[in-house]
């Protein structure tokens, strides 16, 4: 007999709460903002700065050890955090049978955008 | 016995249309809204990021899109909608961590949230426009 089968409703229910294991989500998507702050700030200053920068200045900028490995974090933690905000948008207002096919649709899409992201930052730093 | 009620709409509740719109509220949906924007200004950095790496020829055709008056008047839109987005979330990580629930205090964040993502928006194209002059 499996340990869980062993304990009581009470003790199996206890800080659970009503999502079961929607606390991981909501801590993730916590973790998720706090690193885009530092990385978003980042990238806004470094658009500003190369808003009128030509191809080979802007490509120069990305081909940098630090706004690659920053440029890279930065697509990995917008989409997990893109995914995990608009999951709590399409729970709470899609409620037909479209509800999973349009959960399923947008993780799918915020994983290819990840990593069509990231292969163009490595392709532009192997040299186009 | 009465007959089966026929199939009609029951009423329904009031939901936030009753309601005045207030600070508190509006800065809540403004929050989400603007995450679902910057959703659509996250495609866009890829999409700039596959035409970089795609070469100078595609790069330009994006460049020349940004630097229409069509595509700076998006940009602003995605700088306002990127700071009240990080604004209001530092101010939703503040309440996570159980900090500032008094009623004055939602006001005065709520106010600071308004007033640093316009404040913010206004220094960063400064910047850039006397970067680029």
């Amino acid at each position: 007999m499996g340990k869980e089968l062993m304990r009581s409703p009470l003790g199996r229910a206890r800080g659970l709460g009503s999502a079961k294991y929607g606390v991981e989500q909501w801590r993730f998507e916590r973790v998720t903002a706090i690193a885009l702050v530092p990385l978003t700030v980042w990238f806004a200053a470094s658009i500003v700065v190369h808003m009128n920068s030509d191809y080979a200045t802007a490509i120069a900028w990305l081909r940098t050890p630090l706004a690659a490995t920053l440029m890279v974090l930065l697509l990995t933690a917008l989409f997990c955090h893109t995914a995990l905000g608009l999951q709590v948008v399409i729970e709470d207002y899609v409620h037909s049978g479209l509800k999973f096919p349009v959960l399923v649709a947008m993780r799918f899409g915020c994983f290819a955008l990840a990593v069509a992201g990231i292969l163009a930052v490595l392709r532009i730093c192997s040299g186009v | 016995m009465a007959s089966p009620t026929p199939q009609r709409m029951r009423p329904l509740s009031p939901h936030i249309q009753i309601y005045r719109p207030q600070l508190t509220s509006v800065l809540s949906i403004a929050n989400r809204i603007t995450g679902v924007l910057l959703s659509f200004y996250a495609v866009a950095l890829v999409v700039w990021l596959v035409f970089a790496a795609a070469g100078p020829q595609v790069y330009s055709t994006i460049h020349g899109f940004i630097r229409s008056w069509f595509g700076q008047m998006v940009l602003f839109g995605c700088t306002y909608s990127f700071y009240l987005h990080l604004c209001g979330g530092i101010r939703h990580l503040v309440w996570d961590a159980v900090y500032g629930f008094e009623l004055c205090t939602i006001y005065t964040s709520g106010w600071t949230v308004v007033v640093t993502s316009a404040a913010l928006t206004l220094v960063t194209w400064a910047a850039s426009i006397g970067l680029a002059g």
